[in-house]
């Protein structure tokens, strides 16, 4: 076992315009999205008036993966350039920037590993600063915000997304990530001030998101939220892959905790795909994620259908224990490094939690707010307390906490500046969103939409016959598998004349 | 678990010389503290001034 799948982070942003509270948050959402697309130079992402394509999937029999097709689909409804909600791009790093409910969101491109997690999650942190750079330039002032709650009732999401075989049964998988959600938090919490939807009691705890979590299984992502969520809409060939939404994480600022959210969510999946998923069942899930969250000492058990009792550190320990013997010495360097993380935060974790500041987002946060509590006596009702916490996830290094520690080296780092500056701008080469990115650096005029698994094309302009390229399977239309073809070919004409051919 | 025997020598250090073992973690106690002095005095700059009217205006509708 690996920890090597197709995965994908999706993030929608707070944000506000300073002093005034009434602005209409979906207006401003396109905006931002508008000012990344129209500012990041020629290239980089499609106009807004191009678009997502929504079209329904159909079967396909190419052996590599891709089929030809004259597009039916009325595109118009995407191009209604003054309807803010629709503002939506493609960018040439493979990510999709769109307006959702009223944040602007950011979908990573398909990647293979919780290493180029980090790096194109944070690649989408820096577009974002690149927006609200290009709308200051403006005269518009908007701050974004990386963190899932506004202590005022309303929380927004960060998603994650896994690629898991269809075969696999649904309620396995159930089974086996529920005890593991309800624990992971202590890995990779955000952390908040305040306890309740509405920080109606005073306080610290670990989750941003585990107060909102009033289901164990469900379909819905708005309201009576899910610890385990059904969507089931595979943005690939149904009959063999799921894409498993998981909607109870947070957004992440430090680093080692993103990559153990997606590494240690990655290698449970291995298990339960194993059949090696440990037998835990907790008797009440959704009380125990918030009573764990409410807990950062750590200490807090909660109690299993069987009647044993268990922390949240020793329910990591039972998975990790199951990892380690499924893993055996083959673990890969990638598998490795989740590995060592898990076990470097775990063990300081247990020690003492403040061990992880630069690590784990919560330990990090709470270690600041108890330096503000010691010095300045603040009491945890105090509204300079959750100001910082707010002010914490400001993408902005002039105002944002994180960004400023990040910047000063407090957080430890696990990718380059120049990494992500690359992923900003480069697909990843291992998916099929190296296609969708290529094409949009490369036949920017040309891509009239594009969508998770389909790229469609406008070969010339005003003529009516759109084309639209499929790619059902996540692996390919990766560089290795595609890269030659795309350097060799004169213009889309002649991609599209080579891709119809399997032989091409 | 592997995360407690990668911890278990640092462990066995103040379990076999128990006497600095209370002065070690003092020290880094008070180190840390030192540190997490000079990063609010950093922050400390560019902290809402208005914290109550800052968290006020802070208000979002609902996502995912």
């Amino acid at each position: 076992m690996r920890v090597r799948r197709v995965m994908g982070i999706e993030t929608e942003f707070g944000l506000t315009r300073p002093g005034d509270p009434h602005a209409s948050a979906v207006h401003l959402s396109g905006l931002v999205v508008r000012a990344y697309a129209s500012g990041a130079g020629p290239g980089r992402a499609l106009q807004s008036g191009a678009g997502w394509d929504y079209a329904d999937e159909t079967p396909l029999r190419d052996a590599r993966g891709y089929e030809m097709a004259r597009a039916l689909a009325d595109l118009s409804q995407l191009t209604d350039l003054d309807d803010p909600a629709t503002a939506n791009s493609v960018l040439s790093n493979g990510a999709r920037l769109y307006v959702d409910h009223a944040h602007p969101e950011y979908s990573s491109p398909e990647v293979l590993t919780p290493r180029q997690i980090v790096v194109w999650d944070r690649a989408g942190e820096e577009l974002m600063l690149q927006a609200v750079h290009t709308l200051a330039q403006g005269g518009e002032q908007v701050r974004l915000y990386k963190n899932n709650v506004d202590g005022k009732g309303a929380s927004y999401g960060t998603h994650e997304n896994y690629l898991v075989p269809r075969q696999v049964p649904f309620l396995a998988i159930a089974a086996g990530l529920l005890p593991f959600f309800v624990a992971r938090q202590v890995m990779c919490g955000a952390g908040r001030v305040g306890i309740g939807q509405f920080s109606q009691e005073p306080g610290f705890q670990i989750s941003q998101r585990a107060d909102y979590m009033e289901a164990s299984i469900g379909l819905e992502t708005t309201l009576k939220r899910p610890i385990v969520n059904t969507r089931d809409e595979p943005h690939a060939t149904g009959e063999k892959h799921r894409r498993l939404h998981v909607i109870v994480g947070d957004a992440n600022l430090c680093d080692v905790a993103n990559l153990l959210k997606m590494g240690s969510t990655s290698l449970v999946l291995g298990l339960i795909e194993a059949g090696l998923a440990p037998e835990l069942e907790l008797a009440d899930p959704v009380t125990a994620i918030r009573e764990i969250s409410h807990d950062p000492s750590l200490r807090h058990t909660v109690e299993l259908v069987d009647g044993r009792t268990m922390s949240a550190l020793d329910i990591l320990a039972v998975y990790r224990e199951a990892i380690e013997a499924h893993v055996g010495d083959a673990a890969d360097a990638d598998t490795r490094e989740v590995l060592d993380l898990w076990d470097g935060v775990t063990g300081d974790l247990a020690i003492d939690p403040l061990r992880c500041a630069g690590r784990v987002d919560w330990a990090t946060k709470l270690a600041v707010l108890e330096g503000y509590r010691r010095r300045d006596g603040l009491q945890w009702d105090d509204p300079r307390l959750a100001a910082i916490d707010i002010q914490w996830s400001d993408i902005d290094p002039a105002r944002g906490l994180a960004a400023r520690m990040r910047a000063s080296g407090r957080l430890t780092n696990l990718v380059t500046p120049d990494e992500v500056a690359a992923a900003v701008i480069n697909p990843p080469e291992g998916t099929r969103a190296w296609f969708r990115g290529q094409c949009v650096s490369r036949f920017t005029g040309q891509v009239r939409a594009a969508s998770w698994d389909s790229v469609v094309f406008e070969p010339a302009t005003g003529q009516r016959g759109l084309r639209r390229v499929q790619l059902p399977e996540p692996e390919l239309g990766s560089r290795a598998d595609i890269g030659a073809l795309l350097d060799s070919v004169e213009g889309v004409e002649d991609l599209l004349a080579h891709l119809v051919s399997p032989e091409g | 678990m592997a995360g407690q025997e990668q911890k278990r020598p640092q462990r066995r250090e103040d379990e076999d010389t128990p006497p600095p073992a209370a002065p070690v973690t003092h020290q880094q106690d008070s180190d840390r503290t030192a540190e997490v002095d000079d990063l609010l005095d950093e922050i400390d700059g560019v902290l809402e001034t208005n914290a109550e009217e800052f968290v006020h205006g802070f208000v979002q509708k609902g996502g995912q």
